[in-house]
């Protein structure tokens, strides 16, 4: 690869945008060109600085507070009897529609459980944002934040801080899922949290993988033979995978 | 056609949509440009995507809301500012850009928020989308085409000619030695 295509490619490569082999040949030119590797560093300091979190405007309350006014309250929710009567009736037969259809597809997809269990992970994501309940504990101190699960699960979860990552740990929670308790891990990355679901499963391991996203949220989930391990956030599908492999590295 | 439950749209909007009002906010302040215009239209988007609810299929939310916030956005700015919409930048500033550019090595430091809030501000509106976009959102460029209805090529162009702008009013902040 020479100077021209380096120019023409570097900002993919800066993006992960960038296919495997071409990334090699890439990162061999900049090594060995002094030009290139200044662009290239000049493009990293720059991504970095427009990352800080000084930059993101968070919506102010009272912008929140009108719209949910803006939006139709519980009271007007019900209108007429005469309306809420037929609803009803719909409502009955498309609820044992959708009953028929759920048991048809969880007998035809062998991965309907681990859909389930993906929205359900995604759900109480959300849940943990909404209800301002993400953490029970907070702490960035991997030491206080593990033993506060003694006692709490059945189990020690591995806790661990990839601040050096940039994916600080900021605190743990206890939560329900899969018909069990589980640990929650949280980290931030700049302004997006990062919900880690820990449990204990014997299944055999494996490396971390994407699903596909759910109503805007990443999902990874791996697993190192005694753990179970699920990864839910709004950050991009790479971004997240980085920091499955930064956690699953720093656990072993 | 089944009657679509009210309460349930209501529930399912708040769940799946509300939780992005912040990336919503964000990049309607960064085209706006100031925090009364920006929640105007937020707001404005936000109300139409639950009017339009019914045309989710439910894949991103995120990108989906964001992308009724670009609309929204342009919209108001023909009607209240039309002579922003739309300005070209012609190759040959970029190219003296790139030569100013390629001799500068740089510290490791992070430029100063308030340096890099106004470079980002002083860039023509559709650059700054994509950097907003791409670094704050962290969509990718797939993503990011589509929500911005441009070929992935043209974000890229863009991208890359926003870097090289961005570069150059900061050059001082990335000097060794310069302000940190």
């Amino acid at each position: 690869m020479n100077c021209r295509d380096t120019n023409l490619l570097i900002n993919a490569y800066a993006d992960g945008e960038l296919d495997a082999a071409r990334t090699l040949e890439l990162e061999q030119h900049v090594q060995s060109c002094a030009e290139c590797k200044c662009a290239w560093e000049n493009i990293r300091a720059l991504k970095k600085s427009l990352k800080q979190d000084a930059l993101y405007f968070a919506a102010p309350a009272d912008l929140r507070q009108r719209i949910k006014a803006s939006l139709p309250s519980p009271a007007k929710r019900i209108s007429t009897r005469a309306a809420w009567s037929w609803n009803w009736l719909t409502t009955a037969f498309s609820g044992a529609f959708a009953v028929c259809l759920a048991l048809l597809l969880t007998m035809t997809i062998p991965h309907g459980q681990e859909n389930r269990l993906a929205d359900e992970i995604v759900s109480e994501h959300i849940r943990s944002m909404m209800a301002n309940h993400v953490m029970d504990v907070v702490s960035t101190d991997q030491h206080t934040v593990k033993p506060w699960f003694n006692g709490k699960v059945d189990f020690s979860p591995p806790v661990r801080d990839l601040a050096a990552q940039d994916f600080p740990l900021v605190g743990g929670r206890l939560d329900y899922l899969n018909g069990r308790n589980v640990a929650a891990l949280i980290f931030q990355h700049h302004k997006h949290i990062i919900n880690l679901f820990i449990w204990p499963s014997k299944q055999t391991s494996s490396q971390p993988a994407a699903l596909p996203s759910r109503q805007g949220f990443h999902l990874v989930h791996w697993s190192d033979g005694d753990m179970i391990y699920w990864a839910v956030s709004d950050l991009n599908e790479t971004e997240l995978m980085d920091f499955a492999h930064a956690f699953n590295t720093a656990s072993h | 056609m089944v009657p679509v439950d009210e309460r349930e749209r209501l529930n399912l909007f708040e769940q799946t949509v509300l939780p992005h009002l912040d990336a919503a906010y964000n990049l309607a302040r960064w085209l706006a440009g100031n925090d009364h215009d920006a929640q105007d239209v937020a707001q404005e988007a936000t109300l139409r995507a639950f009017r339009f609810f019914g045309n989710f299929r439910g894949e991103n939310a995120r990108a989906w809301l964001l992308t009724i916030v670009r609309n929204t956005f342009y919209t108001w700015l023909r009607k209240n500012r039309p002579q922003e919409t739309m300005v070209e930048i012609n190759d040959e500033t970029l190219a003296n850009e790139d030569a100013l550019i390629e001799t500068n090595a740089v510290s490791n430091s992070t430029a100063d928020a308030e340096l890099v809030r106004q470079a980002i501000a002083e860039l023509p509106v559709e650059f700054r989308e994509i950097v907003v976009l791409r670094e704050m959102e962290g969509f990718s460029y797939k993503e990011i085409a589509e929500l911005a209805d441009v070929p992935i090529g043209t974000v890229m162009s863009r991208l890359a000619r926003a870097r090289k702008l961005l570069q150059h009013r900061l050059a001082a902040e990335f000097k060794p030695g310069g302000p940190s």
